[in-house]
């Protein structure tokens, strides 16, 4: 039987329609549609892209993915998408995909720096990675092996990544590019609440009756919790209020009641400015009872720098960097206290002109008195604030303090319901740990802090920032379930989980995501393997460390699904199957967990990134990695080759046995079964191309249910510690649960004794009477003294159960545009491309949508710079220029002296401009201030 | 310079294998006139007369093309020019052979804001008069190259995605195109955003069809006779004090209506005699 499309179409729609009607349809037309469709097969997946989570819903057909459509089960989005997510179905079979592992060789066949990729099995490309990963242990230790990681890895890709590292290599340099996104936002958490992530979830939009942005596109970088604020301002307009608090005009604002424009940084002084109008001008709208009940007042240093390279360091020492990069760098070690930040400072001690000497950053603070917090809101007046922080200077600063009065009222307004919401504007900033936890101040205060429609919401940028680098921990400082690297009983906790010797794990946890770079910069690095992230595109100041990959002697690996710029900077190029040719699990930024199953098969060789790590750790044994090592700072990595063999090893146990296949081995295969049944699972049992492993045999699969075995024992990590998962076939069934997930149950507001069970079962045990407990464990016993420094004398202070507020003052970035670089760059995304488009930009229709990165600039601008819109200009800062085209209409309108470049296009490669400055707590990186000159190419 | 010139001859030389023989004078144009009758959407330069005024008008030198192309913001990064967004029409092109056109999904119009294409037309086919502001300077948004249109049943907005593609690339953003907000009844939680084009402000530069991410635009650009419809001038909004302008202009001799019902006479029609 033949049935055209228009007639298929026609069918399909009434038997839709039909059924969701309830409507008995003919057993013909019904018969018609099921035909149709029936080689297609529908199943459940995550989008691919940001961190809002969609779900989505995916059909295959002969091993290919041939339609998307939006999960109308999926509570996120429900049946809808962005245009991204639209374009699920076609980002994995660009032309150009990745199919065999490619090496730099000469003519001879042998690994060359300066040779040409040409095509080697998989077992030789792990040769290569042995033969130079062995190299860089032997020359600088575990410190010299490193792994630029994902917030898109999937949950068990992280897991088995970070395994790898830390158990068997011993390394802590696992480091993702989550650091650059929400580094700060989790700082901030750990600060304020002992424990990572929001308290609320997406239900508060449509609960609340105010939502402010911070630093946040909202509407571009999530666009389906855009059209939530959207639906929620429309349902009732009067009531429900919408403020951008920005440093350029964008999409966001067009739904702004009004739209607050900034000078850089100055949100600091923005958010101590409601503070102050709280505590001086409207006390009553403190609610004491909650404050005494679950606050502290707390300070801590200034003088932390700007995270930037510190003097003596090697490259600095030999001269890596130019004079006029060292104008910005000098400031890391000193800097002068300037007449804008001066008031500030004051109640720290410091007045304008003074010398600020700069000690790295840390993580310290104390408790104050509410007398010493206030002390340090006084200089936040309503005049202070709007000379510092207006950042159109066109707009009269009558009007801009206007505007700053309504944000206040709204805030304080008894019963008025807040929403604030930001992303990177708040995140990737100097201080950004500091601006974090501002906002929390400002909610405590009020009361209006994990409660329904009430709270400060950090917005996730990407598809499991959340679910893998900070929930598995795939960074340089932690393990699961905010476990740390530097506690000891951290260390032995996850050693007993491991079944590591007592020793094994590294206590040094210092390589960020920065500091790697920096390290092969160094020298220090030798071998660095890039995991599911573009980092040679992604990091500020890109050119050195380009330069220090393709000119020293170092080893750079990277995975992919297609080639771009860090592939271009390796020597090995290893070709990764993307999201849907394995299975996985991603956590969105609502504390949302996902699963999906493997659709199809992966493209050529392609293989997933867990494989390739399960392949690798097959080269290396116990007696290979688990010997004694003396680190950079001194601290000695016992020998415990003896101490593994109590535990059953020998020297030559290889780590793929201890890290994976010992414990693995439990979790079987059932193709009979939920959820393995009629699904690929190339791990675990091969598949029909008979790709040959790291052994240059067949792959027939590991026979075990590795997915399960790395998320159940990740999870145990977890449960009953606040952080708790669902078994994983529950999230084959579901659609994503919010933990901890407690008796089958998600938590939609964390610390509340209502909603959260942890909460009340604190509550039950202290015998309080609180509506709260903010029960994270971390930094919960701390010195006390006043806002310039603890006093030892006063003992320590116990909080438990309590949350923070800090005072934090507003401070200049160590960048500021001068006469020479004399405005703002700011860098981003656009809602067409993802990160460095390595995906989108191979979507024909969103490549011609946005081909090429524009520098939107403003109009009076380009005109005082001879240059008209189209006309290519140079962005040149102290490091760096590229070439963009200039725009001075459209999306972006930044005001006068700033402009706003995106970074997705390499071709346009404004990270060569960028300064790698970060907030010196959370190491990410500021990409949102640099100064510029503007000129005619 | 040496680079310019060079461009420009070669640009002359393929403008003018494109145009043929124009030198053969134009008996030979008549034979080239049913390409231009076949395909009358076609798209031409800011300021263009009305089509038919515009092909009389038009002495196909390819002036305007060329200022497209060689403009300052027409080159590459690395130096090179990019294709200009106005094309002369070649054989096989289906347009009137030597006239200028543009196809937005290729090359759209920019909306230079100096439009270099307009002042060097020699012939005024491209009338700088229309696009005179108050202030009698060239202003690129009073140009009416065509017209955008949403096809809402292939529009993804319409559907409840998030999109606004187009509404993001309009260089008239918030003017020529706007978004209508509306509840999505369906999820009950998230809204419509969808993009609506204003014919008073639109200039048809394209850029929202380019920019769209449908697999053929969902919008697109027509000329404006061809992608806006009349309403009767002898109604006018009562709720709109401006709408007697669209009205104002009816003229006294065409007051009287014709059609089939009233064509005869009274007289004729009376003395049919009626049928019983």
């Amino acid at each position: 039987m033949s049935l055209n499309r228009r007639d298929f179409l026609k069918s399909s729609a009434a038997v839709a329609a039909a059924s969701a009607v309830g409507i008995a349809i003919p057993q013909e037309a019904q018969a018609k549609a099921k035909e149709a469709e029936s080689d297609w097969r529908w199943d459940k997946a995550a989008c691919r892209f940001c961190g809002t989570g969609c779900g989505i819903m995916l059909a295959t057909k002969e091993g290919r993915i041939v339609a998307v459509k939006g999960d109308p089960a999926a509570p996120v989005n429900r049946g809808l998408n962005c245009i991204k997510g639209y374009f699920n179905a076609k980002i994995m079979y660009g032309a150009d995909r990745l199919k065999t592992p490619l090496l730099r060789m000469n003519d001879k066949g042998e690994f060359d720096k300066h040779g040409k990729f040409k095509p080697v099995s998989w077992q030789r490309a792990f040769d290569e990675m042995e033969t130079h990963a062995k190299k860089a242990l032997k020359a600088s230790g575990p410190e010299g092996v490193a792994v630029f990681a994902s917030g898109q890895y999937t949950v068990m890709e992280g897991y088995a990544a970070q395994k790898m590292m830390k158990a068997g290599f011993r390394s802590n340099a696992i480091d993702p590019n989550a650091r650059h996104c929400m580094a700060s936002a989790v700082v901030g958490f750990y600060q304020t609440f002992g424990i990572d992530e929001p308290s609320g979830c997406y239900d508060d939009i449509e609960i609340t009756d105010t939502i402010v942005t911070w630093g946040s596109n909202m509407a571009e970088m999530h666009p389906i919790l855009w059209s939530r604020v959207t639906d929620r301002k429309l349902s009732n307009p009067d009531k429900v209020k919408v403020v951008n608090i920005q440093t350029y005009t964008h999409r966001t604002c067009d739904l702004g009641d009004f739209n607050i424009i900034f000078s850089p940084n100055t949100d600091l002084a923005l958010w101590n400015y409601i503070a102050h109008e709280i505590v001086f001008n409207h006390p009553e709208a403190i609610d004491w009872d909650f404050v005494k009940e679950n606050i502290i007042f707390t300070a801590g240093p200034t003088n932390i720098g700007y995270g930037m390279r510190r003097a003596g360091e090697k490259s600095l020492k030999d001269g890596k960097y130019t004079a006029k990069e060292m104008e910005t760098i000098s400031k890391e070690m000193e800097k002068k206290i300037s007449a804008k930040e001066a008031p500030a400072l004051a109640p720290y001690g410091y007045k304008e002109g003074d010398t600020m000497k700069n000690t790295a950053g840390t993580l310290k603070h104390w408790k104050i008195s509410f007398e010493e917090y206030k002390k340090s809101l006084e200089p936040f007046t309503l005049d202070y604030v709007a000379k510092i922080a207006k950042g159109d200077p066109n707009e009269s600063l009558e009007s801009f303090k206007k505007k700053l009065q309504d944000l206040v009222a709204l805030y304080v307004e008894k019963g008025r319901k807040v929403v604030s919401f930001w992303t990177m504007g708040m995140n990737q900033h100097t201080r950004g740990t500091w601006v974090n936890t501002l906002s929390y101040n400002v909610h405590f205060l009020l009361n209006k802090q994990a409660l329904p429609g009430n709270g400060a919401f950090s917005l996730t940028g990407q598809p499991s920032a959340c679910g893998t680098a900070r929930e598995v921990g795939t960074f340089c400082h932690r393990y699961p379930a905010d476990l740390m690297v530097k506690n000891p009983k951290h260390r032995a906790k996850v050693e007993k989980i491991w079944s590591l010797p007592a020793g094994t794990l590294n206590p040094v946890g210092n390589q960020h995501i920065m500091k790697i770079h920096r390290d092969i910069e160094d020298g220090v690095v030798k071998f660095a393997w890039v995991n599911v992230c573009n980092a040679y595109q992604d990091s500020a100041s890109a050119s050195h460390w380009i330069k220090a990959a393709r000119e020293m002697d170092n080893f750079i690996v990277t995975s992919d699904g297609y080639p771009g710029i860090s592939a271009m900077v390796s020597d090995l190029v290893l070709p990764s199957a993307m999201i849907y040719e394995k299975w996985g699990a991603y956590g969105n930024a609502e504390r949302r967990t996902q699963h999906w199953r493997q659709q199809v098969l992966p493209v050529g060789d392609a293989m997933s990134d867990t494989w390739q790590w399960m392949e690798f750790s097959k080269r290396f044994t116990v007696k290979d990695l688990w010997g004694p090592y003396t680190l950079r700072n001194g601290k000695k990595l016992a020998d415990v080759r003896a101490d593994a063999k109590k535990l059953g090893y020998n020297d030559d146990t290889s780590m793929y046995d201890i890290i994976y296949a010992n414990k693995g081995k439990k979790y079987k295969i059932d193709m009979n079964k939920f959820p393995q049944k009629g699904y690929d699972n190339s791990e675990c049992i091969g598949d029909s191309r008979n790709v040959k492993g790291g052994d240059g045999k067949v792959f027939k699969g590991y026979n075990f249910m590795v997915h399960e075995y790395l998320f159940e024992e990740y999870a145990s990590f977890g449960r009953g510690h606040g952080h708790d998962l669902a078994p994983f076939e529950v999230y084959h069934k579901v659609r994503g649960l919010k933990w901890p997930v407690v008796d089958g149950k998600e938590t939609q507001w964390r610390f509340n004794v209502k909603y959260d069970p942890y909460a009340a079962k604190a509550v039950k045990k202290s015998g309080s009477k609180s509506t709260h407990a903010f029960y994270g464990p971390l930094a919960k016993n701390i010195l006390q003294g006043t806002l310039t420094g603890p006093d030892k004398k006063l003992g320590k202070y116990a909080l438990p159960n309590k949350a923070k507020i800090f005072a934090r003052p507003y401070m200049d970035p160590p960048e500021m545009p001068d006469e020479n670089y004399d405005t703002w760059l700011c860098t981003g995304r656009v809602l067409e491309h993802w990160h460095s488009g390595t995906m989108t930009m191979r979507v024909p229709e969103l490549f011609r949508a946005v081909p090429e990165a524009l520098c939107y600039m403003h109009p009076k601008d380009a005109k005082a710079k001879g240059l008209k819109r189209g006309e290519l200009a140079w962005v040149e800062s102290r490091r760096g220029k590229v070439k963009a085209r200039v725009e001075t209409r459209g999306r972006n309108r930044p005001p006068q002296g700033l402009v706003f470049v995106p970074w997705f296009d390499e071709k346009v490669f404004i990270n060569k401009v960028c300064l790698d400055a970060t907030c010196p707590m959370s190491k990410q990186t500021d990409y949102k201030k640099c100064a510029v000159k503007i000129t005619k190419a | 310079m040496a680079n310019s010139d060079n461009n420009r001859r070669k640009f002359m030389a393929t403008t003018l294998q494109s145009v043929g023989l124009t030198a053969l004078g134009g008996m030979l144009w008549s034979g080239y006139c049913d390409e231009a009758k076949a395909s009358p959407l076609v798209l031409r330069p800011p300021g263009a007369l009305p089509e038919e005024q515009f092909l009389d008008a038009c002495i196909k030198c390819g002036l305007c093309a060329e200022a497209c192309v060689n403009r300052e913001s027409n080159k590459n990064r690395d130096g090179t020019q990019r294709e200009g967004t106005i094309k002369m029409a070649k054989g096989g092109d289906h347009r009137l052979i030597g006239t200028p056109y543009f196809i937005p999904t290729e090359v759209p119009c920019y909306m230079c804001d100096d439009i270099p294409c307009v002042p060097v037309c020699p012939s005024g086919a491209l009338d700088m008069k229309s696009l005179l502001n108050e202030k009698k300077e060239l202003d690129i948004n009073k140009a009416e190259m065509g017209l955008a249109i949403v096809h809402k049943e292939s529009c993804v907005a319409y559907w409840g995605l998030q999109c606004d593609a187009c509404y993001r690339a309009c260089p008239l953003l918030d003017e020529a195109l706007t978004l209508d907000y509306q509840k999505n009844e369906r999820t009950g939680k998230h809204a419509f955003l969808l993009p609506v084009v204003h014919s008073d402000i639109c200039t048809g530069c394209g850029l929202c069809e380019k920019a769209c991410i449908t697999e053929k635009p969902a919008i697109f650009v027509l000329p404006r006779e061809h992608s806006m419809g009349k309403a009767g001038d002898h109604y006018v909004k009562g709720w709109d004090k401006k709408d007697q302008q669209r009205a104002g202009n009816r003229k006294l001799d065409e007051i009287e209506t014709h059609d089939e019902r009233s064509q005869k006479t009274p007289s004729d029609y009376l003395n049919r005699e009626i049928e019983y």
